[in-house]
């Protein structure tokens, strides 16, 4: 062990020891997040414990959701295999100091791009695979039907989220009083809500879907309310100092959306190997040094898209029709739909 | 003096750096020396380290607009105060469990640590049970089963239960009415604190005289009565206001009174649940360290049972009980952290809210803990000082 090691261990344990949760320190090198994920053979992903649609294990114990992918894409562009990855649960508390210290290459875990994350907390946000808002979800039979009328309430909300600034925002700005009920886990602060605790819960709009379709004893009991008052960009993010590995993951969420763009799918990604598209043969690596740039292997497009499908396969398998969730594409449409996905030419 | 002559004639051969005096000063400024050198590798490392990965460094954070809100607090707040404050918000809610914690478990844990020594045979076995069924399930346990329960069983507000008039049980809490505040409370307060000062004078006295004498004063009774019947007379006097401050639901929530919230109460319990039966151990132990020879030369003496109990036994385990009962407090106060778990605003939550909006951990971390460090120590030295007072006099 090189004195080097020991220092950045040192410091990664101090940093680790003070999150909540710790986790095994020193793993990743800032620098060369690349070199430590490549020499390892396996992506440490931080990803949601328990959102479905987003990041949570299924019945069979196997990861799945729209954030999840995001890692799987990773591993399969690095290694040509979207398994070799380690998931790893982090709370909203958690998970900003998991990223800094380096107990996660990726954090996938409906995460906010703001200036302050992108800057000061030294992260750097490689894109955005949902686009969301924050809004109220409240029992029916509270006969409230705008959070215009939410004036007085006791609202449940998870701590460490910009979910927790934009109530009291939008609280002040309208000149309403509240109560918060600022639990750190989602799990508890999903039952103190269904235990009557509050009258309602604030939240991303995608993640108060996933409430009312899996947490709630009947989720026709429960209505989420029209306003959505804030912006809230979800995407993976990486430590800040390494721009290969920062690359690596924004263009493996982009290739997955220029697939979508293109057609290319999981089901046909094999024939369009043989498409006479220049734009597909570059994409999936028949023609170019795409890969190579980045320092990966020039199928890395089409190992994410033969494994892990287009963008908008993992939206509807994990969060769209095919979900539980049932969510409307809206603006997570390919741009040509008139949404915002939209990936720079992969060229 | 053969013997003399040879050690002198062998100390004056030894160089300085064998001479065990000087290497055990050389010994303690290695260590200390170490110690400082760890510390400021570590610490510079740190920030070097922060710089590098673009991390905000500094507590400039602790000036800037909090912006987030807190559920319940003892002071006034409002989201445009600063993290400073929002810390000292949730400092003053870990006081507030920990003093009404402290209270409370010392006196559960008195009553059933007498209770296992009961006689009777149901007192005793009950007080086993609650011992070794509680002190056995982590805290964190039993606060999410007091959290979940309280939630769980009582209706929503509009549904509140309400057993007496003017008081509501609900899942938001329980509400009560309120005085409302007029001159003769304030009176009150003072007739109050006049009658702690009268009690302590008259006890003094009554102590001397006995002393003196050999009579004994019923220093309690009077106590009490000075204490309770002062500011009773004076609220007599006052015209006995009865004005009251009471809970109304408007809109989603009871207005008006006071309200104690599940939050505070779950953590309350747990609290007090959980630490009281480690004090039972030890006040248990305590009565159990005093021989029951003393006893019977008490009663021998001629003693009451209970002038037995006040005045021989107690004064005599209270020594065994309170080193290990300020571990006690330390813990029932450090384990109020956990707070965060059931959504109580205490000052880890609210710091761990802070961290995480800045993205500061290591300067918040190190709040906390040297928040935590005073209040302890503080909570020591107080039990330090009221052991040393009871502590048989030469005999530290």
């Amino acid at each position: 062990m090189n004195t080097n090691r020991i220092k950045q261990g040192l410091v990664a344990a101090s940093v680790v020891a003070s999150a909540v949760f710790v986790g095994s320190p020193g793993r990743a090198v800032a620098g060369a997040t690349f070199d430590a994920v490549k020499e390892r053979g396996e992506l440490v992903c931080g990803v949601h414990s328990a959102l479905y649609g987003f990041g949570a294990p299924d019945d069979k114990g196997v990861w799945q959701g729209i954030d999840v992918d995001v890692c799987r894409a990773v591993a399969a562009a690095m290694f040509g295999d979207a398994k070799k990855v380690k998931y790893v649960p982090l709370s909203a508390q958690a998970r900003l100091t998991a990223v800094q210290s380096g107990e996660v290459d990726v954090l996938s875990r409906n995460t906010t791009w703001t200036l302050t994350r992108d800057t000061a907390n030294g992260l750097n946000f490689t894109g955005v695979n949902y686009y969301d808002g924050q809004g109220f979800m409240v029992p029916k039979n509270l006969g409230v039907s705008s959070a215009k009328e939410l004036s007085g309430a006791t609202v449940c909300v998870q701590t460490g989220t910009t979910t927790e600034l934009n109530l009291a925002d939008y609280f002040r700005a309208n000149k309403m009083e509240f109560k918060p009920v600022t639990i750190e886990k989602y799990e508890e602060v999903t039952a103190a809500f269904i235990a009557g605790r509050c009258d309602a819960i604030t939240s991303d709009g995608s993640q108060l879907a996933a409430i009312r379709a899996n947490d709630t004893p009947n989720p026709d009991d429960y209505v989420i309310l029209p306003e959505l008052i804030s912006k809230e960009p979800l995407g993976p993010s990486v430590r800040q100092g390494d721009d290969q590995w920062f690359d690596v993951v924004k263009w493996s969420l982009f290739a997955m959306v220029d697939a979508e763009e293109r057609g290319v799918t999981s089901a046909n990604v094999d024939e369009m190997l043989k498409s006479s598209d220049p734009n597909n043969q570059r994409l999936l690596g028949v023609t170019g040094d795409l890969g190579k740039g980045m320092g990966l292997d020039n199928k890395w497009a089409y190992n994410i898209i033969k494994q892990v499908g287009n963008y908008g396969e993992s939206f509807e398998r994990n969060v769209g029709m095919d979900s539980r969730l049932k969510l409307p594409r809206g603006l997570n449409a390919l741009w040509t739909n008139g949404g915002l996905q939209y990936s720079p030419p992969i060229r | 003096m053969p013997e003399l002559d040879r050690s002198a004639a062998h100390a004056a051969s030894v160089p300085w750096w064998n001479d065990r005096r000087v290497r055990a000063v050389l010994y303690q400024i290695a260590v200390v020396g170490g110690v400082v050198a760890i510390a400021a590798y570590l610490i510079s490392n740190t920030l070097a380290n922060l710089e590098s990965r673009n991390i905000a460094t500094g507590f400039g954070f602790l000036g800037r607009e909090a912006g987030f809100g807190v559920s319940e607090s003892v002071i006034p707040y409002s989201p445009t105060d600063t993290y400073l404050y929002v810390l000292v918000v949730g400092l003053a809610n870990t006081l507030k469990v920990s003093v009404v914690g402290i209270v409370l478990a010392s006196i559960i844990g008195t009553v059933f640590g007498v209770a296992r020594l009961s006689r009777n045979w149901l007192v005793a076995k009950f007080a086993t049970i609650y011992v070794e069924g509680l002190r056995n399930i982590p805290v964190l346990l039993q606060l999410f089963f007091w959290y979940a329960l309280i939630t769980e069983a009582l209706p929503g507000p509009r549904q509140a239960l309400n057993p007496v008039p003017g008081v509501f049980l609900s899942a938001r809490g329980l509400r009560f009415p309120e005085p409302v505040w007029q001159s003769t409370h304030l009176l009150m307060l003072v007739a109050a604190l006049v009658g702690i000062a009268a009690t302590w004078a008259l006890a003094r006295w009554a102590r001397l005289r006995r002393e003196r004498t050999g009579q004994l004063f019923p220093t309690v009774k009077a106590g009490l009565a000075l204490i309770l019947g002062l500011p009773a007379l004076v609220w007599l006097l006052g015209g006995a206001p009865t004005a009251l401050n009471i809970p109304e639901l408007k809109g989603f929530n009871f207005q008006g009174g006071l309200n104690v919230t599940p939050e505070f109460t779950a953590l309350l319990i747990g609290l007090v649940l959980y630490t009281g039966t480690f004090i039972a151990e030890i006040v248990r132990g305590g009565i159990l360290a005093v021989s029951h020879g003393q006893t019977e030369a008490g009663l021998a003496l001629g003693f009451s049972r209970g002038q037995v109990m006040r005045l021989i036994i107690l004064p005599q385990a209270l020594r065994v009980i309170i080193p290990p009962l300020t571990s006690q407090y330390l813990n029932l106060t450090k384990n109020s952290s956990l707070a965060v778990a059931i959504g109580f605003p205490d000052l880890v939550s609210v710091a761990n809210t802070a961290i995480n909006q800045t993205g500061q951990a290591v300067e918040g971390i190190a709040v906390i803990m040297a928040v935590y460090l005073t209040v302890s120590l503080s909570i020591s030295t107080f039990m330090n000082w009221y052991n040393r007072r009871i502590a048989l006099q030469g005999a530290r």
